[in-house]
C-alpha cells in the first residue's frame, strides 16, 4: 500500500503542473474554484467557448483525454495517470464537465464498437472538444428501463430511417453527434430488438427542443426524429444487439460519473469554517460538529474507494458494478449538505440570488440542481438494484414483461 | 501509487481467515458468550503460534516483525470471527503503548510474553462516564504508588498487566498525566468483572489502593503517548469492525437467499435488497477509509491522526448499521439467541465505545480537519 508517487509518476506530475501553470486561462481560476455543483457559469464569458478552448489547448499539447490512444486523440496515460493531472487541474478540471457525456459514455461506446476509420475521423475531434457529443438513450417511456424505449429504426438500403422521440438529453443543444439506442423489432421481447447507432445531430429531421429544468437552467432538451436518415455504417454493433452495446455505455458512464462526483463536503466544510452562529463559530458548536464529522467520512470514503478501484483499473481490471457507489452516496449527500447549509443560514437561507444571498447563493444553487444528480445516470433505486443483484448476487426484480414481446407490453399504469 | 495489499498480505489474510474458520467457530465463540469461559484460551495458544500476535512487534523483541500493515489484514478476520480473546487490548493497545514509550528493559520484559501468548495486556484509562479526557483521569500517581478506580478496563479480568493512565501534576492540563506499568498480580489490585454490552470480551474494574507503579515514558508525556495509542488502535480496531460489517453483510445476504415469504426468496423483495445495498454501501465506504488509515498507520504519516478518527468513525457507523439490519433481514429469528447475529450487534455495539464514543472521534476529526486546513 504506498500513496507516494513512484519516480515516473513524480516526473508526469510536475510536466503536468508545469504545463497547466503556463497554460490554463487563469482569469477564471478564482470564479471556477468558487462554483460548485448547479452554479458553473462565468459572469464576463461563455463557458462552453472558454471550456472549448481550454480542452483544444490541451489536445494539441496531448492532455486531452490522458488514458485515450493516441490515435484517437488521447496520451495512452495509466489510470493513476489520469488521476495525477485531474489533482494538478484543479478547478480548471470543472470547464470538462461539458464534455463528460462525450468523454466518458460516447466515446468508450466508439472505440468499442466503432468501424477503426470512423474511430479515427471521429475520436479526436470529441477528445480536443471541437465537437460535442450527446447521449440519445432515454425516452418518456423508457429511463431507467431504457428497455422500454419506442424511437424506431427501419432499414431501407443501405441507411436506417429513424423516427421517435427521446427526452432529458443533456447538451444536444450545442452536441454535433449522439450515440443513439432504437429499437429495430417491436415484435421480440424489449430488450432483444435494440440497435445502436451514432449519427450527426445536424442531419435533417433532427429538432432540438430545450427543456426548462426544475432548477431553472436548461441543460437537457426533447429531442425529435423525423425520418432521420443514418447509413448503416454508423451502426454500433450488430443489429438486435443495441442492448450489449448500451451496458457497455452505462457501466463506463458509472464510472466517469462515480469518480468526479461533488459531494458539497468541502464547500461545507469551508463554510463552517468561517460562520459565526448565535452562539459563536459554527465549527466550534457540537451538533455542527458531528455533522460534518458524518459527511466528511462519506466524503473521504468515496475519495478512497475510487482510488481503490482506480488502483485496481491499473492493474487491469475492468470497471466494475461496484462503482455504482459513488453516484448513490454522493447524490443524496449533495442533497442533504445543501439542506444543512440552508439550515444554519436560517431565514436567510431563502434568498437565492448569486449577489444577495450567503456565499453567494452556491448551496441554493446545489439544492436545486441536486435532485437532478440522484435522477441522472441511473435513480438511487436502480443503483441499490445494481449493487443488491450484480455485487451482492440477489435475484433480479421479478419482470412481468421480459418473454413478452415488445409490441404487447402495456403502456399505461392507470385506466 | 497503489492502494491495495500486496500479494503476501492477501495471502496471509486468507491464512488467518482460514486459521479462524477452523478455530474459532460460531460454537466456540458461544462457549464464551454463555460465560463457560472468560475467553478462548485455546485460541489465544494458537494465535500466538501463528505468530499472529506478534506480527507488528519486532524480532528483537520476540515477534514476528512484520509490521502494522499485516496486523490490519489480521484484524480484519479477528473481526470477521468475532474471535473472544484479549486481542485488541493486549495488541493495540498494551503493546503499542509500549512500543511507543516503553523502554528497552519492559520492552524485554513483556512484548515476548505478549508474542509468545504468555501475557495478556491492557489499557486503564476510563473512570466512568466520560470520553478520553485529560480531566477525566483522577486515579493519581505520588512517590510511585496508583491510587483510584478505573472502569470499564477491557480485558481487566483476565490481563496479567496494564498501562495505567495517573494524574501527576495539577495544572488541569494534559502533561497532568503520565503512564505506568502495573502488574495486576502485584499487591493494592483489586478486580472485579462487570456485566457488559458484550461478554465475549470482558469489562472489569480495577482498584488500585498504594499499589506499586512503574512509570511508562516520560512524566507528564501521558497524554501525548495516549493519543498516539488510541489514534493507532483506532486504525486497527476499524479493521476489525470491518471485518465483522463484511461478516453481518454475508450473513443477511445469505439468509435473504435462503428464506422464502410469499412464495418468494426474501431477497427478490426490493426493501430487503436495497437494505442490504445500503449495507454493502456503509461497508464499503468504511474499508476504504480504513485502508487510509492502515497505510497512515503503517507509514507514520502526518495524515495518520485525521486518517484514524476518520476510519474510526466510518467503521463504527458501518458495523453497527450491518449488524443491525442483519437481524432485520433474519426476522423473528435473528432475534434469538440460537441464531448468530446477535453476537455481532453486541461486538458492534460495544467496540463502538471501547476506544472512546463517536462523539470524541468526531471532535478529534474536526479538530484535526481544522488544523490541516490552518496550516
Ligand atoms: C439532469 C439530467 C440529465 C440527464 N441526461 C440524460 C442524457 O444525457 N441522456 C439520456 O439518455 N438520459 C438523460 N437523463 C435521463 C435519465 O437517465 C432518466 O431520467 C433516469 O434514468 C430515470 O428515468 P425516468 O426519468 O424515466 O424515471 P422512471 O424510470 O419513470 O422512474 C420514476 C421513479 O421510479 C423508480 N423506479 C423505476 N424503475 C424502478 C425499479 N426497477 N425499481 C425501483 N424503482 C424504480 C425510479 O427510481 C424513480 O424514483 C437525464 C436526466 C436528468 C435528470
Amino acid at each position: 500500500m504506498n500513496f507516494d508517487d513512484t519516480p515516473q509518476e513524480a516526473e508526469f506530475r510536475a510536466t503536468a503542473r508545469a504545463w497547466i501553470g503556463a497554460n490554463a486561462p487563469k482569469q477564471y481560476e478564482d470564479e471556477l474554484r468558487k462554483s460548485s455543483l448547479g452554479r458553473t457559469q462565468l459572469k464576463n464569458a461563455n463557458i462552453l467557448e472558454v471550456a472549448k478552448a481550454w480542452q483544444k489547448k490541451k489536445a494539441d499539447a496531448g492532455w486531452a483525454c490522458l488514458h485515450w490512444p493516441k490515435e484517437y486523440g488521447g496520451r495512452g496515460s495509466s489510470p493513476i495517470e489520469r488521476v495525477i493531472w485531474q489533482q494538478e487541474e484543479g478547478p480548471f478540471g470543472k470547464l470538462s464537465h461539458m464534455f463528460i457525456i462525450g468523454h466518458g459514455m460516447c466515446g468508450p461506446t466508439m472505440m468499442a464498437f466503432a468501424r477503426e476509420e470512423h474511430k479515427r475521423a471521429y475520436l479526436p475531434p470529441l477528445a480536443s472538444g471541437e465537437k460535442v457529443w450527446c447521449q440519445l438513450f432515454s425516452e418518456p417511456a423508457g429511463g431507467s428501463d431504457v428497455a422500454g424505449l419506442r424511437t424506431r429504426a427501419e432499414k431501407d438500403g443501405d441507411e436506417w430511417v429513424i423516427n421517435g422521440q427521446k427526452i432529458w438529453t443533456s447538451g444536444a443543444h450545442y452536441s454535433d453527434y449522439g450515440i443513439l439506442l432504437t429499437r429495430t423489432d417491436p415484435t421480440v421481447p424489449k430488450h432483444k430488438g435494440l440497435t445502436m447507432f451514432f449519427l450527426d445531430m445536424k442531419s435533417p429531421g433532427v429538432e432540438v427542443r430545450p427543456i426548462k429544468q426544475a432548477s431553472g437552467a436548461s441543460d437537457f432538451n426533447e429531442v425529435y426524429f423525423t425520418n432521420v436518415r443514418i447509413p448503416d455504417h454508423q451502426r454500433l454493433g450488430e443489429v438486435g444487439d443495441g442492448w450489449n452495446v448500451s451496458l457497455t455505455t452505462l457501466m463506463n458512464e458509472r464510472m466517469s460519473i462515480g469518480a468526479g462526483v461533488s459531494t458539497g463536503f468541502p464547500e461545507l466544510f469551508e463554510y463552517c469554517s468561517s460562520l459565526m452562529l448565535d452562539d459563536g463559530p459554527a465549527i466550534e458548536d457540537r451538533a455542527v460538529r458531528a455533522k460534518l464529522a458524518n459527511w466528511a467520512v462519506k466524503a473521504s470514503g468515496l475519495r478512497y474507494t475510487s482510488m481503490r478501484a482506480i488502483s485496481a483499473l491499473s492493474k487491469g481490471e475492468r470497471p466494475g458494478p461496484e462503482n455504482s457507489i459513488g453516484k448513490l452516496v454522493a447524490g443524496s449527500m449533495i442533497q442533504d449538505v445543501a439542506t444543512y447549509a440552508l439550515d444554519l443560514q436560517g431565514a436567510a437561507g431563502v434568498v437565492s440570488g448569486p449577489e444577495d444571498a450567503e456565499v453567494a447563493g452556491r448551496f441554493q444553487a446545489m439544492l436545486l440542481r441536486a435532485p437532478g444528480t440522484r435522477v441522472e445516470g441511473g435513480t438511487d433505486e436502480i443503483m441499490r438494484n445494481i449493487i443488491a443483484e450484480r455485487v451482492l448476487g440477489l435475484p433480479g426484480d421479478i419482470r412481468v414483461d421480459k418473454d413478452v414481446p415488445f409490441n404487447k407490453i402495456p403502456t399505461k399504469g392507470r385506466g | 501509487m497503489n492502494f491495495d495489499f500486496s500479494d503476501d498480505q492477501k495471502q496471509l489474510r486468507d491464512q488467518a481467515r482460514k486459521f479462524l474458520t477452523e478455530k474459532c467457530s460460531p460454537k466456540a465463540v458461544r462457549i464464551v458468550l454463555d460465560g463457560k469461559a472468560p475467553y478462548d484460551k485455546a485460541l489465544w495458544k494458537g494465535l500466538a503460534e501463528m505468530g499472529f500476535l506478534g506480527v507488528a512487534i519486532p524480532e528483537e523483541f520476540g515477534g514476528a516483525g512484520a509490521g502494522h500493515l499485516e496486523l490490519c489484514v489480521i484484524a480484519e478476520e479477528m473481526g470477521r470471527a468475532n474471535a473472544p480473546v484479549p486481542f485488541s487490548s493486549t495488541v493495540y493497545l498494551a503493546a503499542e503503548a509500549l512500543l511507543i514509550a516503553g523502554s528497552d528493559a519492559q520492552k524485554k520484559k513483556w512484548l515476548p510474553a505478549i508474542a509468545s501468548g504468555e501475557a495478556i495486556g491492557t489499557l486503564a484509562l476510563f473512570e466512568g462516564k466520560g470520553n478520553p479526557s485529560p480531566k477525566n483521569v483522577k486515579v493519581t500517581a505520588a512517590n510511585g504508588m496508583l491510587n483510584g478506580v478505573k472502569k470499564p478496563v477491557a480485558d481487566g479480568a483476565i490481563a496479567d498487566f496494564a498501562v495505567v493512565a495517573a494524574r501527576t501534576g495539577s495544572s488541569g492540563r494534559e502533561n497532568d498525566i503520565s503512564l505506568f506499568l502495573v502488574d495486576l498480580k502485584d499487591a493494592g489490585v483489586e478486580v472485579k468483572s462487570l456485566t457488559n454490552l458484550d461478554p465475549t470480551r470482558g469489562q472489569a474494574e480495577i482498584s488500585f489502593k498504594d499499589c506499586k507503579a512503574e512509570p511508562l515514558g516520560a512524566a507528564g508525556d501521558g497524554w501525548s503517548i495516549l493519543t498516539q495509542v488510541l489514534d493507532r488502535a483506532a486504525v486497527l480496531c476499524a479493521f476489525e469492525q470491518v471485518g465483522g460489517a463484511d461478516r453481518a453483510l454475508e450473513m443477511g445476504r445469505d439468509y435473504a437467499l435462503d428464506r422464502i415469504a410469499f412464495g418468494r426468496q426474501i431477497g427478490s423483495f426490493q426493501a430487503i435488497k436495497h437494505m442490504l445495498a445500503d449495507m454493502y454501501v456503509s461497508a464499503t465506504l468504511a474499508r476504504s477509509n480504513s485502508y487510509y488509515g492502515a497505510w497512515a498507520l503503517s507509514t507514520n504519516a502526518a495524515e495518520l491522526p485525521e486518517a484514524a478518527a476518520a476510519a474510526r468513525i466510518s467503521a463504527t457507523q458501518a458495523f453497527q448499521h450491518c449488524a443491525k439490519n442483519n437481524i432485520q433481514v433474519h426476522g423473528g429469528m435473528g432475534f434469538t439467541w440460537e441464531f448468530d447475529c446477535h453476537m455481532y450487534y453486541r461486538r458492534a455495539n460495544a467496540m463502538a465505545l471501547g476506544l472512546g464514543s463517536l462523539t470524541y472521534w468526531e471532535d478529534q476529526l474536526i479538530d484535526r480537519m481544522r488544523k490541516k486546513n490552518a496550516a
